[in-house]
């Protein structure tokens, strides 16, 4: 019975382990998204933060420095985003597509740069430079673990009742009402780009800072895109979107704890299809064959004032 | 107030526009050069001896530039029909995916003359098949396919490594990568080629995969301009309605858009597989599938802006292997910044410069 | 002018705008009564519209005053309107569907930073509203389950929560039954009586007799004319709209009515929700004759056209075209009915009849693409098709004449004309024709109105489906009329008068006696 009670514990403590990033960047994605904003940039957001968070700790010696700089490096992604979708009516997609690439070039060319390691930075040890377990010192329960859990229902809570919020979600639909009504388009849209960028850069800091003890190259290894399948598998509300991201994030658990074993009818699961699982999932999602997901009216169209 | 965009003269928009772009996207990397203490010039200048100083470096330019037009062409053929095709990279892997089963298959068995052009039809079956998923579930369910073709690209990664660790790998290799292709599964490279009537070049990655490329452009150019199914597909990219009242069917064109799509990303595979590598390596379609958006993009998705754009971003690859060989300060990922900055001003910032280029151009008027 | 007692609520000096090179609107200097309804009027394109936008803060005029209460005043963006007082009514609703009225209520005005308070406070305020001005609607009703009727109401609710005292309300009608237009006249009228100022804009000389204290009629950019709704009469206004007599009647020789080319035989529509778009529509259509659907827009007229095109499929019932029968198992398609020699003029050009993007000669073949001349075996003609454009320019006059340019660059008659002649070139057996002049100029509503009777008399079955009663009236040998997607009367041109077909547009039947003593 304690063995199971073991594992079940440990398996829920790396759920949440592997669910924290992803719950931060869909969180933040779900405040781009419902405002009409495409947001496929999470995974590049996510790895400038990681890196800046990671190469500013070592330097400096504190990880709040690192957390803050991760935020920044974020929000300069998140800005630029805004700036070419919002300002300039840019491509959404394209405009995502473009900060991946070049994150995960930056970062790697600054990082050779700055600490000649072939992109990584140098390993995390004293205690103020990385973030540590709190609770339970196996769990890895660190206070972004719990910054996590709670940014669900504060999300939920600003989206639904909150007047930025109300006007959040009607600009995501119909940006002509909100015009009309005589509230600005553009700032509400980018202020939902400054939150996703300010959750992205928790997620980043979070898997250079506290998950690991370094910056590596790619380190992200597509969990942005995972949180994106998650926000859309969630339907666009967070509580959804939290109950995704546990999921992907308890198939990931599972997945190493399945290498190797055979599950009796079905033979050995090879890891790469659990790891293909929450893409084929959210395929089937939005297949409609696991109910409809309905986006935002708005999205990725941007908008044009008609004078 | 904003005021509405007056349309630049043709030429301006064509061509003077994507250029500006570009020299955006390299003030920005000489800054970020200079930022990490290498003189920015210097760097530019070893670029592009890098990339067209020496036959050799002409022709990896020509075999990078060979990966982009078929990418581009992908991109490009989708977009006309009003659909993003996000997932070139797949759509790649799957392409060499097919090519390789087949060489794998038939290499002792068949002939060169027979066993290329089947190669090549394997490539673009594969690349079909796996764009015609996406295709189908945004013609008959509706699914957004920006996000299906996201999605499957992963999915296509994690088949490969899978198929290549447990089924393919050749007995006794350390690494995931099948057996080498027979000689006969070989397209010939360029240097040998040219050597055969003559010309000596040095030798590189170059083989006829161009040719095939080329190919690719004048077939794309004809479809689009000069077929019924092109003009069908070309309305409906610009106006679903007005191609439902002409009578075309718009799922079966969106699944034709981006089955053919799908097969030119997929033709990536025969130059990698068939052409370089002669055997099934993983890792190969490295980022040409996104870049192929930026080359469809800069080239206004016309053939003939591909062709130069994929000449760009060959050069760029080359030419930027070579400065990070030179200059161990700048790492080949330099290049992948390039490419991030090029797609964003050429694809999400395409008419920042536009304002300072009408102001430039009525001066010059008036 | 005469003045009725008082400073205006509004009073508009000398504005001007234009557009680059297209002049909007020319010098307008008008005023709105405190506690009056005052209409403008005027046809597509004369500037009504784009005058009250600058009223509301939209768009910026070029030059010229504005004045509330006599107070001359910048208007940069609604919110300046609104804080005004004034408050507009568009004709596409600014409503979020997702939404509840409640939350629709007060977007832009919560009243705070957090929702519960504001949202209680509304729903106070709403309820008062209700009362005080006899709208009545539920307050947590999602948008999307809302009528159109009451849809509108909601907007009016918004404009009203906001303080407005100057209420703008933009072809309010154009989307409603003839009753709620009714509702929607007797709630502006409760309005007026509270002293709330409404500016009324239509095309509709129907409703600015009924409805209105004042009216402006505004034509090319320019106020002609400014009267008393009591001083004047619909004929009068109709010809200060348009600058002249206007011809309603155009000369045409009796029909001679051949064999049936299409037939309709208890058509019905359902969409998703169960709504019967098409409710057991039977109908037929000779040669040599025109037969016109009136109706106000919403009542069936687009899926009837939809269905007989082949692009939309019915739920039930039969159609035979030309003898070939079409059932609902078997879905048809667009393509096949033109090889059948039906053509198709759609309603809205723009959406479906065209592609803005391509050049005139790519738009001139749109829907025979496939066909010889243009291709064969799959491999387009250019210079067929270039020709082609060439010669139905020549044919219907389409200017400029020049078939490389972009289609979106000629003007909205020339647009029309060509998608015309390029349907009726084809020498189709049958041609259906939705809103045949709908943003076309004077000049070429003439033409295409002539073309269309010519092809009738080459023995062309022709059905019209047109929102303008003149239009059907001038060109129809029978109409029909369609009312909540059920063909609610049919009458034969010469004995079909506007009273009786409003009526029935109205969804009234026409007291027997009244047909009869018609007769």
């Amino acid at each position: 019975m304690d063995e199971v009670a073991t594992v079940i514990f440990l398996t829920f403590a790396a759920t949440l382990r592997v669910a924290t990033p992803l719950v931060l960047c869909a969180m933040g994605g779900l405040f781009s998204e419902r405002s009409g904003i495409i947001d496929v940039g999470l995974e590049g957001k996510m790895l400038m933060a990681a890196f800046f968070a990671a190469a500013i700790s070592a330097v400096t010696g504190s990880a709040w420095l690192g957390v803050a700089a991760g935020i920044a490096a974020a929000e300069g992604m998140a800005l630029l985003h805004g700036f070419a979708c919002i300002t300039h009516r840019g491509n959404q997609v394209v405009s995502g597509v473009a900060i991946n690439i070049l994150a995960a070039g930056l970062t790697v060319v600054l990082g050779t740069a700055w600490f000649a390691r072939g992109g990584q930075t140098p390993a995390l040890e004293n205690s103020g430079q990385r973030l540590w377990p709190i609770f339970f010192p196996n769990a890895g329960d660190n206070i972004l673990v719990y910054a996590a859990l709670a940014s669900v229902p504060l999300t939920w809570w600003i989206i639904e009742r909150t007047r930025f919020g109300l006007r959040l979600r009607a600009v995501g639909e119909m940006p002509l009402a909100v015009d009309a009504a005589g509230i600005s388009v553009a700032w509400l849209r980018y202020r939902a780009v400054l939150i996703c960028g300010f959750f992205a850069g928790l997620a980043g800091a979070y898997l250079s800072i506290a998950q690991n003890a370094s910056f590596g190259r790619d380190m992200t290894a597509g969990q942005g895109f995972i949180a994106l399948a998650a926000v859309i598998f969630g339907k666009w509300r967070p509580f959804s979107a939290f109950g995704a991201c546990l999921l992907f994030g308890l198939l990931d658990a599972v997945a190493i704890r399945l290498q190797g074993v055979r599950v009796p009818g079905i033979g050995e699961v090879p890891v790469q299809l659990i790891q293909a699982l929450p893409y084929l999932l959210t395929m089937f999602l939005m297949a409609g064959f696991i109910g409809r997901a309905v986006a935002p009216k708005a999205i990725g169209v941007p908008y044009e004032k008609e004078h | 107030m904003r005021a509405p965009r007056r349309p630049l003269p043709a030429w301006a928009d064509v061509a003077l526009l994507p250029l500006v772009n570009i020299a955006l996207a390299f003030v920005i990397v000489g800054i970020i050069v200079r930022l990490i203490g290498v003189d920015p010039f210097h760097a530019l200048r070893l670029l592009v001896v890098g990339a067209l100083g020496s036959s050799e470096s002409i022709g990896y330019t020509l075999y990078y530039t060979t990966n982009f037009i078929f990418t581009g062409l992908a991109v490009a053929v989708a977009f006309h029909g009003g659909l993003f095709n996000i997932g070139g990279e797949g759509q790649a892997y799957l392409g060499g995916l097919g090519c390789g089963l087949a060489m794998l298959a038939f290499d002792r068995y068949l002939p060169a003359p027979i066993l290329i052009p089947l190669g090549i039809a394997a490539a673009a079956l594969f690349g079909a098949a796996w764009a015609a998923v996406p295709a189908w579930l945004q013609a008959w369910r509706g699914s957004h396919i920006v996000i299906t073709t996201i999605m499957f690209n992963f999915v296509a990664s994690a088949l490969m490594v899978y198929l290549m660790v447990n089924v393919l790998i050749a007995p006794g290799s350390m690494t995931p990568q099948s057996r080498n292709f027979t000689a006969a599964a070989k397209i010939p490279a360029m240097h040998d080629v040219l050597a055969a009537v003559g010309i000596q070049v040095a030798p590189s990655a170059l083989n006829l995969s161009i040719v095939l490329a080329l190919l690719c452009c004048v077939g794309v150019w004809i479809f689009l301009w000069h077929t019924s199914w092109g003009y069908a597909l070309r309305t409906m990219g610009h106006n679903p309605d007005a191609a439902v009242y002409a009578g075309t069917n718009l799922k079966t064109m969106t699944m034709l858009a981006m089955c053919l799509s799908g097969a030119l990303a997929g033709f990536v595979g025969v130059n990698e597989l068939m052409g370089v590598h002669q055997r099934i390596v993983l890792d190969f379609p490295a980022g040409y599938g996104f870049a192929g958006i930026a080359v469809a993009l800069m080239g206004r998705s016309h053939p003939l802006g591909i062709v130069l754009a994929a000449l760009l971003f060959g050069a760029l690859q080359q030419g930027g292997a070579e400065l990070a060989f030179d200059i161990p300060l700048i790492t080949r990922e330099m290049v992948v910044v390039i490419q991030g900055l090029v797609i964003l001003f050429s694809g999400a910032l395409a008419h920042l410069p536009r304002p300072w280029l009408q102001l430039l151009l009525s001066r010059r008027v008036s | 002018m005469p003045q009725l007692a008082g400073v205006p609520a509004i009073e508009l000096v000398a504005i001007d705008k234009s557009f680059g090179s297209v002049h909007a609107v020319r010098g307008v200097s008008l005023a709105i009564d405190k506690g009056a309804i005052t209409g403008i009027v005027g046809e597509n394109g004369a500037g009504k519209s784009t005058l009250m936008s600058i009223l509301y803060g939209l768009y910026r005029a070029d030059s010229g005053e504005i004045r509330v209460d006599g107070q001359s005043v910048h208007m940069e963006s609604p919110r300046d309107a609104i804080a005004h007082g004034i408050g507009m009514v568009h004709q596409h609703f600014m409503l979020i569907d997702t939404f509840t009225v409640l939350e629709n209520l007060v977007l832009g005005a919560e009243g705070g930073p957090m929702l519960a308070g504001g949202m209680a406070a509304a729903r106070t305020e709403l309820e008062r509203l209700e009362r005080e001005y006899g709208l009545s609607v539920d307050p947590d009703a999602r948008i999307a389950d809302l009528s159109v009727g009451e849809q509108q109401r909601v907007e009016i609710l918004k404009v009203l929560y906001r303080g407005a005292r100057i209420l703008i309300l933009d072809e309010p009608s154009a989307v409603l039954t003839p009753q709620e237009t009714d509702q929607l006249f007797r709630i502006l009228a409760t309005l007026k009586e509270r002293g709330v100022s409404v500016v009324l804009i239509t095309h509709k000389l129907r409703e600015i007799m009924a409805a209105t204290d004042r009216v402006y009629v505004m034509r090319q950019g320019q106020v002609v004319a400014d009267r008393r709704t009591q001083d004047t009469d619909p004929e009068a206004l109709a010809e200060l709209m348009v600058g002249r007599k206007v011809r309603l009647h155009l000369d045409k020789t009796s029909t001679r009515r051949g064999e049936v080319v299409l037939e309709a035989a208890h058509l019905s529509l359902v969409d998703g929700r169960g709504v019967r778009l098409l409710d057991d529509v039977s109908l037929t259509l000779r040669a040599g004759e025109i037969v016109g659907v009136a109706g106000v827009s919403g009542n069936g007229q687009t899926e009837l056209l939809q269905v007989l095109a082949g692009i939309r499929p019915p739920t039930s019932g039969t159609l035979t075209v030309r003898g070939r029968v079409i059932q609902t198992g078997h879905p048809s398609d667009p393509g096949e009915m033109r090889d059948l020699s039906l053509a198709h003029v759609p309603e809205d050009r723009l959406r479906q009849g065209m592609v803005a993007a391509f050049r005139a000669s790519e738009t001139a073949i749109l829907g025979y693409h496939d066909e010889p001349p243009f291709t064969r075996n799959y491999i387009l003609n250019a210079p067929a098709v270039g020709a082609h454009c060439a010669s139905l320019m020549e044919q219907f006059d389409v200017r400029p004449r020049l078939p490389g340019l972009r289609s979106a660059s000629f003007s909205g008659g020339n647009q029309q004309k060509l998608v015309l002649a390029r349907e009726m070139a084809r020498r189709p057996k049958v041609l259906l024709v939705g809103q045949p002049t709908r943003g076309v100029d004077i000049g070429a509503i003439e033409f295409i109105h002539r073309e269309l009777i010519k092809s009738r008399d080459a023995g062309c079955g022709v059905l019209v489906v047109s929102v303008e009663l003149e239009e059907i009236l001038s060109l129809a040998d029978r109409i029909l009329v369609m009312f909540a997607g059920k063909i609610v009367g049919e009458v034969d041109a010469g004995q079909a008068d506007e009273r009786m077909l409003g009526l029935m547009m109205a969804g009234a039947k026409p007291a027997r006696s009244e047909v009869e003593g018609v007769a």
